[in-house]
Order: C-alpha cells, then structure tokens, then sequence
C-alpha cells in the first residue's frame, strides 16, 4: 500500500496543471480519490466532517441494487430454461444468467464511464460518481437479450444528452437511467416491447410452439383475467412477489427490491416520503379503478398492481433518485403521489404502453421543479405571515 | 358532459400544442426565464385562446364554411367563404390580443412590463392560430365542444411554458457548456420534455 501511495505521489506533479499531463488532471484524480482518502486540506470556513461523500452514498445505493441483480441473474436463467423444458441445476440457471447479465453490466460502465471521462478532461471538472449507480441501473431495467450495442447507444444517449449538456452530476432534469430506457422504447421498440422480448432465447424460437412469454401486464391488457406462464401453469401472488416472472432483468422480484428499500431507507439515502408515496398513490389510482371498472385490466387488484411491472422498482430506486425528485419536503409527497396516480393510468389507459411507470417518473422529474417552485413560495409567505409582515408587500 | 371533459383532457395532455405539435414556440422559448413571467403569459394565453376558439368556430359556422348563411336566406347556401378563414380567424385574435393587453396593462403594470414585446406578439403566437385552425379541421359538434377544446388548448400551453419556466430557473446556476447555454440548452429540455409526454400519446378517450 506505501509502495502504491508513494508512487502515486511521485507521478503526480506530472498530471498537475502545465505538467506533462496536465490534461489527464480529472482522470488522475478521480482513480487517486478511488484509492486513498483525499489529502485535501482546506483552508478557510467552517466545515462539517461527514463520512458520507458522495463516492461512499453512491457504493451504497450500488449495495442496495445487488440483491435485484442477484435475483434478476437467476431470472433470466430459470425464465429461459422454463421455457426450454431443461431441468438444471440452480448454478446451471444462475451461471446462464451471469453470462446474459454481465456483459450488459459492462458495457453500460465502460460506455458511460468513457464518456464522463472524456467530459471531465474536455469541461476540466472532476469525475463524478454519480454514474456508478446509472450504469448499474441500465442492465436492471432492460430485457435480458438486448442487443449491447444497443445498450451502448441508449447508455450514451442518456450520459451525454440528459446529463452531461446539463453540466454533469447533480444537474441533470431527467434520471439518466430512465431516459436511457426511453430511448431504448422509443427508438428500438421491437426490442423492447412485445410478447418475445422478455424471456431470454424465446426470439430465436427456443421454446415449443404455443409457449408464450407475455408478461402479466401484456396478458391483463389483453383482456385476461387469470394470468398463466408460457406453459399454461397460473401464476399465484408468491410468484409475483418473489419474481419468478417474466420481465425486465431487474425488476421482477418485488422482494428484492424492498430489500434494496431497507437498505436505503436505513442509511437515509433515499427517501422514504417519495417511496411510500408513490405506492400510496399507485394503490389510490389502482382503487379508483376498480371502481369505475369496465374492463378487466381495470378489474386487476389494486395491490396486485404494486407488484407487477416495473412499479416497485420505479418507486424504490428510480423515483427516489436525489438529484431529479422534489427538493422540498412537502414536494416529495406531491411528487410521489403523482408518480402512482400517472404510473398506473398510463398502464391501465395507455394501449400502446402496458408499462406506464418509466414514462410517470420521466414525467414528474419534468414538473418536480415547478412543484419544488410553488412548494417554497408558499413556505415564503407562511413564514413572511408568522413574523408578522403583510406577504403583499414584500417583493419576490 | 363526459364528451366536454374527454375533449378538455385531450387537449391538454395527448395533442399537447408544445409537445405534440411544437406550436407557439417563439414566445415559449423566449418568456419562460422565469415562471411569474411565464405563467402570466401562459393565463394571457389561456384567455385569449379561450376566447378566439369559440368566437372563431362561430363565424367558422354561420358565416365562412359552405352552406353557413343558409341562415339569412335560403339564396345564400351556395355561398362558400371559407377562403376567408385565415384572415378572419386572425383579425379576431389580433382584436382579442388588443383586448387582453389593455386589460393587462391596466391591472398589473409589472407583468405588463416583463412581458414586454411578446404581449402583442400573442398575435401571432402558432398555437392560437392552430387552436382555431384544429377547430375548424376537427369539426367540432357545438360551441361548448370548441371551448372545452379552446381552454384545454391554453391550458396545455401553460403547463408546458411554466413547467420549462421552472426547469430553466433550477438550472441557472447549472454548469451548462457555453455554447449551449440559452437558447440551446432550452431546445434540448423541450425535446425532453416532449419524450416525458410520449406517456400520454396513443391514451383514447
């Protein structure tokens, strides 16, 4: 270890502004902070110590994603041996799902880590981390045969219009993730929509004739009222809480992803006011449909659409994400609320999207500074009213 | 009732005028630096859409399109003004803008000033024409029906101009690359936004 700090001190002059590599400056620093705690010592002002940095918030929202990884591997393994009729081993089906997973996981990091790389360089600020969790969350919210370069294009997409035009981490309007999955729908959607997409294989013609892969989603918007796996066997509730469905790789196990949920919660890294109320608004919306119901889709149980789809997933880490969510206390329940109502409309209403969730969230990230805008001002004239000053009067 | 409400959504969410269309963009793009500025334009526009809409589908049906004047004479059903519709359709917006500013001015002077030039300018703001240019290819039943359209219309708009209104005060301090800062950056967050509004398309009512 002093070997490696001495040397990283030796070569470091050189990457100093008019050294040899003065250009590489942020690449240099971003591999030096990933090694030791930085030695910075500042100067002037008061500052608060904090073990938590960025770097160490974003690794635990990267802990809280692994247990859906996990699962999400098994998946894609036990979903495609299902439908070929193979019996294996549970380290067979987790092994065919490490090598469907993996190489998604890696190009989405090495694309998108290129290219903040380059940006740092070329702008002259420092690497952020914020992409640790990005890039793990694109392999999460795709389905299992994606082709990777279009992992790739959908990854640089995200990385370079929805955040680095924005000036980087921290400053981006939409969730790099999800509009990285937007692109996706909307540019390639025979890959991402469709009864074939979700069962790794099943395009290839893996499985025996009359083998479906719908998702239940697909299956509820076509009218059905009892939802079956591709060989006729119904689905029960344990199912879809556990996972064991067809879907996106990551966002099939509803347990797994209240684990991820625990674990935010816990450290205080996402917020639980946006979580529990995008589920309180999900449940709300799904209610008023069974209400008004005129189909079967309306008919589906209110809680059952909690664990179907993506809607868990969006809630827990898509929803929550800092930098694109309501800023204000207040706003927070607004947000989350609307993204349930929306969530569930756009699934239940929209024929052309069985999955509303990615688009409400994209929605609400748009309208989340508009809330955060009235949500102070009416803090403003509260407290102007509490001392006393005629709210009038007073110029914003 | 049903039908009215169907109608006000629609306009509001799925045939968005900035979103589906990129109707009125000049004057969104423009005004929306801060959103008091732009939500006082986005009401103007609500009103003046509110109004023209309605007024428009009038004389669009009992003056311009074919047959419309069976109702001074039966002599007249032959008669096919409807090559007239731009100009009229314009001349009641420009007369209703007149109307807006005056009232604008007279009651709240700060806005009046911030809005500056794009007041008049609603004028000729796309959407307004476009509102009642749809009305007139849309056909719409009855009156109520071409308001409900009217005002989900303006609403729409508003939404669209604050919501960017809000996202551009947000980002204000962002560290945007130079080139982009403006104008560029704006594009980019409409076409974004538009993206988020893809959720809507498709929706039948």
């Amino acid at each position: 270890m002093k070997a490696l700090r001495r040397y990283i001190d030796h070569i470091k002059p050189h990457f100093k502004k008019g050294g040899k590599f003065g250009k590489l400056q942020s690449t240099f620093e971003a591999f030096e902070t990933f090694l030791f705690v930085p030695d910075k010592v500042t100067t002037s002002g008061t500052h608060i110590r904090d073990a938590i940095d960025m770097k160490r918030a974003m690794a635990l929202v990267v802990i809280a994603l692994i247990p859906a990884l996990l699962f999400g591997m098994w998946n894609t393994g036990y979903q495609h041996f299902l439908a070929a009729g193979e019996a294996r081993t549970f380290w067979q089906i987790f092994a065919f799902g490490l090598f469907k997973v993996f190489p998604i996981l890696v190009v989405s990091y090495v694309t998108g880590l290129a290219i903040e790389f380059a940006f740092a360089q070329i702008r002259g600020h420092e690497v952020n981390e914020g992409f640790l969790v990005t890039g793990f969350l694109i392999p999460l919210i795709v389905p299992a045969d994606i082709p990777l370069w279009m992992v790739a294009v959908a990854t640089a997409f995200a990385v370079i219009i929805g955040k680095e035009v924005f000036g980087g981490s921290g400053m981006n309007i939409l969730n790099p993730a999800l509009t990285a999955r937007a692109f996706l729908f909307f540019a390639y959607p025979s890959e991402m929509s469709g009864d074939l997409v979700w069962i790794s294989g099943l395009k290839k013609g893996l499985a025996p004739d009359g083998f479906t892969g719908e998702t239940i989603l697909a299956q509820a918007a076509a009218g059905k009222t009892a939802f079956v796996n591709g060989l006729n066997e119904l689905y029960t509730t344990r199912d879809m809480f556990l996972g064991t469905i067809p879907g996106s790789i990551g966002e099939t196990s509803t347990l797994a992803i209240l684990i991820g949920a625990l674990i935010l919660v816990y450290t205080g890294i996402g917020s639980w006011k946006i979580m529990l109320s995008v589920f309180t608004g999900g449940l709300f919306m799904g209610l008023i449909l069974n209400l008004f119901a005129v189909n079967p889709y309306m008919e589906l149980p209110a809680w059952e659409h909690l664990l179907l789809g993506g809607f868990a997933f969006g809630a827990v880490f898509m929803a929550t994400d800092p930098v694109t969510a309501s800023q204000t206390e207040k706003g927070k329940y607004i947000y989350g609320f609307l993204i349930g109502v929306l969530a569930i409309l756009i699934r239940v209403l929209n024929p052309a999207y069985p999955e509303g969730v990615m688009l409400a969230i994209l929605l609400m990230n748009v309208f989340a500074p508009l809330i955060d805008h009235y949500v102070v001002g009416a803090n403003i004239r509260r407290r102007l009213k509490r001392a006393g000053f005629n709210a009038q009067s007073v110029k914003r | 009732m049903e039908n009215l409400v169907n109608i006000f959504v629609k306009s509001v969410f799925i045939d968005n005028m900035i979103f589906a269309y990129f109707l009125g963009m000049c004057s969104y793009l423009a005004v929306s630096k801060t959103v008091k500025t732009s939500a006082g334009l986005g009401i103007a526009v609500i009103f003046v859409i509110g109004i023209t809409v309605p007024v428009n589908y009038l004389i669009e049906n009992y003056v311009l399109k074919e047959g419309a004047l069976k109702w001074i004479s039966p002599q007249l059903a032959e008669v096919d003004l409807s090559f007239l519709s731009f100009i009229m359709f314009i001349a009641v917006i420009a007369s209703m803008v007149q109307l807006v500013e005056m009232i604008i001015e007279k009651f709240s002077p700060a806005l009046y000033n911030s809005l500056g030039i794009f007041l008049p300018l609603i004028a000729v703001n796309c959407a307004i024409l476009g509102a009642a240019l749809f009305m007139q290819e849309r056909e719409y039943s009855s009156i109520a029906e071409a308001t409900s359209f009217g005002l989900g219309s303006g609403v729409g708009w508003f939404l669209a101009i604050v919501g960017i209104a809000a996202i551009r005060e947000k980002i204000r301090y962002s560290n945007v690359p130079p080139p982009l800062r403006g104008l560029g950056i704006t594009f980019i967050i409409t076409g974004l936004m538009g993206i988020a509004f893809m959720s809507f398309m498709g929706i039948k009512l």
